[in-house]
């Protein structure tokens, strides 16, 4: 089985700055993968390179098996890509849209499957409405349909849900992960970390065009992010802690790697004469991985 | 999962169809405005010139007529693709056509006959606003029909091209205002090129356009400046050409893909 997509050594250049520099990333079918890092880190370029909208100067990239180059048709006709920036034709209907984006891949008779596209993202009140009369968040949910029309198998989501409400984000979430299940490859950018680390099984990070980590969402946080005992003092922390703990805005933040360990770290605070005002145990989260990937990749 | 497919549709029929929808949904802008001016334009000068001049042995008004159609055929097949690229390129929406697959012949075809399309529904429409003020004849109308097709479609392919060239709105109406106005203002629209002296005669026969003009008025009265065959062998060349060009742009995904 050909993975959903396989990138062999891709860069790309834009005059004197490296978008994409020697990438190699293979995405398996029906996984939810998300594609992380900082802006101008070169996920759109990797994105738009494998849509066909950015030529690479080397490498190559499939989709299911087929170049995006040599066998164009066949590689498009299996991916859906939802844009990053809020693009419409304003000429057209919201049902007028989707049956020309239908059309594009060939499908004429695509109406139940426009249908139960429009419910499922709550579009069906608005299918006859101009594209002009949307608001932001429905002319999102509108691109996201368009991406679905063909029915593709690999389904890119390049930030969905930037500035849109969280009752689009539920619906949206809902049904791709629905997509998922039934078998759909979901690559997924976002700055909200959060949501990657609820969806996504695996994670990739980009930095000035290169992939610094690549991992399984779990084996990311086990390697880069720790529970955490979190406390707010009246006194000196004691020395002997001071190395492990690092201190942000009043709270001193002490890691630990087994809730056995909680117990002999607050007897040290105590006999040290350091009084806690508040307390609280933090988990591992993506957000601190990313932070120390980025981090870590800037002193490399 | 499996995917619908239907043979009457495809890349280049759908995208042929939205560009023709596009400019029919704002019909009063893109067919009646020019209509209105082409008549204005006759009124203008059929006032100041009808009995003073005749051409060929052609009445004025009669003459100016097929000049005015053909030039509405041509600046509205131009403003066809060419505005439908631009703005698709400004607001971002142009990677609804370059993200299915379609072919960039099929992107190249479909665009150009949308154009032919909307120069002959402006075209039609000047005729019938126009004829009640002549009488007209229609010695050879396959000629007619020849000139406005192709003659359409070069316009079409260079809208394709300043679509594509163009970044911004004003670099667009720069191409528009210093190549394809004069090109079309100084063809022959409105006299016939023998009227003009030796040296502006030999400059009209390296205009294209005149060509397109004199070939769409032979059908007409049967009477050009030109021979239609000569008319027929450049804007035939000229078509190859540009359609060669614009489909090696778009091969290379020039400012589309990059």
């Amino acid at each position: 089985m050909s993975p959903a997509i396989r990138i062999e050594q891709v860069s790309k250049r834009f005059g004197s700055t490296r978008a994409l520099d020697n990438v190699d990333l293979e995405i398996e079918q029906g996984e939810f993968f998300g594609l992380l890092g900082p802006n101008g880190a070169g996920k759109t370029t990797l994105i738009s390179a494998l849509a066909g909208l950015v030529r690479v100067d080397t490498g190559n990239l499939s989709v299911m098996g087929y170049d995006v180059q040599s066998d164009y048709r066949a590689a498009r006709r299996h991916l859906g890509v939802v844009p990053q920036e809020l693009v419409f034709d304003p000429f057209f209907s919201v049902r007028e849209s989707l049956k020309i984006q239908s059309g594009y891949f060939g499908i004429g008779d695509n109406d139940d499957w426009i249908d139960e596209i429009l419910e499922n993202l709550g579009l069906a009140s608005r299918a006859g409405a101009n594209m002009r009369m949307l608001s932001g968040g429905m002319k999102r949910r509108v691109l996201v349909a368009q991406a679905l029309v063909h029915r593709p198998p690999v389904i890119v989501l390049d930030e969905p849900t930037a500035g849109v409400d969280v009752e689009l984000r539920q619906t949206l979430w809902q049904f791709i992960k629905r997509l998922n299940e039934a078998g759909h490859t979901i690559v997924l950018t976002t700055h909200y970390l959060e949501e990657a680390e609820n969806l996504c099984n695996r994670i990739a990070m980009l930095k000035d065009g290169r992939v610094v980590a690549l991992d399984t969402t779990k084996q990311l946080l086990r390697r880069f992010s720790a529970h955490a005992l979190r406390l707010r003092t009246g006194g000196v922390m004691p020395k002997e802690l001071t190395s492990e703990a690092t201190e942000s805005g009043g709270w001193w933040s002490i890691p630990f790697n087994s809730f056995d360990e909680i117990e002999p770290l607050l007897v040290k605070i105590r006999t040290a004469g350091c009084e806690i005002d508040s307390l609280e145990i933090g988990k591992p989260d993506l957000e601190e991985v990313f932070i120390r990937v980025m981090q870590g990749a800037h002193h490399e | 999962m499996s995917e619908r497919s239907d043979l009457r549709y495809g890349g280049f029929t759908t995208l042929f169809y939205k560009e023709v929808l596009r400019f029919w949904k704002v019909a009063s802008q893109t067919v009646a405005a020019p209509v209105l001016t082409a008549l204005l334009y006759l009124l203008i000068f059929s006032h100041v010139l009808e009995g003073h001049v005749q051409v060929h042995g052609v009445a004025y008004t009669a003459f100016l007529i097929p000049g005015l159609v053909m030039m509405s055929v041509l600046q509205n097949a131009f403003s066809n693709s060419s505005s439908s690229l631009i703005q698709s390129k400004v607001t971002g929406n142009i990677v609804f056509v370059l993200l299915p697959p379609i072919s960039y012949m099929e992107f190249f075809a479909a665009y150009v006959a949308a154009s032919v399309v909307r120069g002959l529904v402006v075209g039609t429409g000047v005729l019938f606003a126009t004829f009640w003020f002549a009488p007209l004849t229609f010695v050879e109308p396959i000629w007619i029909l020849v000139f406005a097709v192709m003659g359409g479609a070069i316009l079409g392919s260079l809208g394709v091209i300043a679509g594509i060239w163009a970044d911004k709105f004003d670099q667009l109406a720069a191409f528009q205002n210093f190549l394809i106005m004069p090109l079309t203002f100084l063809s022959g629209v409105f006299y016939s090129i023998n009227s003009l002296p030796p040296f502006w005669q030999k400059l009209s026969h390296w205009n294209p356009v005149f060509y397109m003009i004199d070939g769409f008025r032979h059908g007409f009265f049967g009477i050009s400046d030109a021979s239609p065959w000569l008319s027929l062998a450049v804007v035939g060349g000229c078509l190859v050409l540009l359609a060669t060009f614009t489909l090696n742009l778009l091969k290379r995904g020039y400012k589309l893909r990059n």
